[in-house]
């Protein structure tokens, strides 16, 4: 009999585990954001001393991970497990960047939803006793992305409007049995929605059925309401994507306009920096809760916020091939009481 | 969510989208295509001065065309060129300068061989298979109507 599951696709943990501590590291483009003085190292290159992208990225990645597990004052062997994941195909990103750490590690894909991904189970394995300690860690970078996604950086092409910016940056957090807060109290896990949308160009328009979606079962099977929040936050719909999933929330009659913001737009000043509709990829989530909502939530201006990292699950084959892209978008509450 | 109608879906997705200024990208190709054609004419009558015939000077043009258009991109400006004059900076011979060399920098992590010679015409080598494949069907009905 699940003890700890609500509704249909809900759990709500019975001891809530904690976020004990974060890490966040952005490239130069992200440092000139508006969340600049939220994270905690701002590359100055973003090669990052290394010889190419994939390792810039993994680096990027490895320190996060490093950096989280000596801002909770653990030693990496207390780490008993390692969630993560990235947008490179095999996600060499994150399986490299363990390499070094020698502690038993889950490799995940979620296309940019990986942040709550590795969140949710991360949480279901405190929860359910099987670890003390694990680290929940995502990463990607604009460089490395688009060489695999897109076309080359030096190709003199035009992006159209609805593309968005692969946000260089990583994200790593542990989360403990042991803590005083935030607490991961109810995590929803998203099933695949897709619209049909066959433009990579849009991935917004493509994940915002899925992220409105998993939005509407988490109030359903929690019986929250929207003024149980001060904050919903989903990765990376950006300016296609976040009215359109407001839009689809609403039919349900769920106002969450007044509470409703994306990674994707406050990552990036989108007229100043020349983003087009905002920023994406698994480290602009990853960035924005490691860095923004985690400290913004310590310090007390929010103190329940539902973060919902949105993935397009396609791949250039499948793009290629004419398929059209599966969405998906999981839910986390974080919140500094437990209810 | 999943009884959403794709095609619906599609419509009202469309209805959201910023329309791009078609006139104001038609000037911006048009000015940069022009200069860029402006350019490739300076040179011509240059190498037609020093001597070279007509022939000859359309191939060296060619040739300092395409040097300038790598040497951009390999410094990085011509994808800055490329992102306000679109098709004005693509169709010209530079444009396909820049689709080799961009590929051919970007991969050349991989090594010479699965790298920069394998990589190097996945933006171009469309072009080429088409432009080659079109230019053998004109020239065999050209062919046969002057025969």
């Amino acid at each position: 009999m699940a003890q700890k599951k609500i509704g249909k696709q809900t759990v709500k943990f019975q001891n809530p585990p904690s976020i004990i501590s974060t890490a966040s590291i952005v490239g130069p483009k992200e440092g000139e954001g508006p969340l600049k003085e939220y994270f905690d190292i701002i590359l100055e290159d973003d090669l990052y001393d290394q010889d190419s992208w994939e390792k810039a990225e993994s680096k990027m990645l490895e320190d996060a991970m490093k950096m989280a597990i000596k801002n909770a004052k653990l030693l990496e062997e207390q780490i008993e497990y390692i969630l993560a994941g990235d947008l490179l195909n095999q996600i060499i990103s994150s399986s490299f960047a363990v390499r070094q750490l020698q502690r038993p590690y889950f490799g995940l894909y979620g296309a940019c939803s990986t942040m709550t991904e590795s969140l949710s189970l991360g949480s279901m394995i405190v929860d359910g006793g099987f670890a003390d300690n694990v680290l929940c860690a995502t990463s990607s970078h604009f460089c490395t992305a688009e060489r695999q996604y897109r076309f080359p950086l030096e190709l003199g092409n035009q992006r159209p409007f609805t593309s968005q910016w692969t946000v260089t940056g990583a994200g790593a957090a542990v989360i403990s049995a042991n803590g005083s807060g935030p607490y991961i109290t109810h995590v929803t896990t998203g099933k695949i929605v897709d619209p049909g949308i066959k433009d990579v160009n849009n991935m917004g328009a493509a994940m915002a059925p899925a992220a409105a979606d998993t939005i509407i079962q988490h109030f359903e099977d929690t019986g929250f309401n929207v003024d149980d929040y001060d904050l919903i936050i989903t990765g990376d719909l950006s300016g296609i994507g976040k009215p359109i999933a407001e839009e689809l929330i609403l039919t349900k009659g769920i106002d969450i306009s007044t509470i409703y913001k994306d990674c994707g737009i406050e990552i990036f000043d989108g007229k100043r920096q020349d983003t087009h509709a905002g920023g994406s990829g698994c480290g602009c989530s990853a960035s924005v809760f490691a860095g923004y909502l985690y400290k913004e939530l310590k310090k007390g201006k929010y103190n329940r916020i539902l973060l919902v990292s949105t993935g397009a699950l396609h791949s250039p084959v499948s793009a290629n091939q004419g398929e059209s892209i599966p969405g998906i978008a999981h839910a986390v509450t974080i919140s500094n009481v437990i209810s | 969510m999943n009884n959403i109608n794709s095609k619906d879906y599609r419509k009202y997705v469309n209805s959201k989208i910023p329309k791009p200024s078609y006139f104001k990208n038609c000037i911006w190709a048009f000015i940069v295509g022009g200069i860029i054609c402006t350019i490739g004419q300076i040179i011509t009558n240059f190498y037609n001065n020093v001597g070279l015939d007509k022939e000859d000077g359309a191939a060296a043009t060619a040739i300092t065309l395409i040097f300038i258009g790598a040497l951009l991109t390999g410094i990085g400006i011509y994808d800055k060129i490329g992102k306000r004059a679109g098709a004005g900076s693509i169709v010209p011979i530079t444009g396909f300068a820049n689709s080799i060399v961009s590929p051919a920098m970007e991969f050349k992590r991989e090594g010479y061989i699965f790298g920069v010679a394998a990589k190097m015409f996945s933006i171009a080598g469309p072009v080429l298979v088409y432009g080659f494949g079109s230019s053998i069907i004109i020239g065999i009905i050209y062919y046969f109507i002057t025969k």
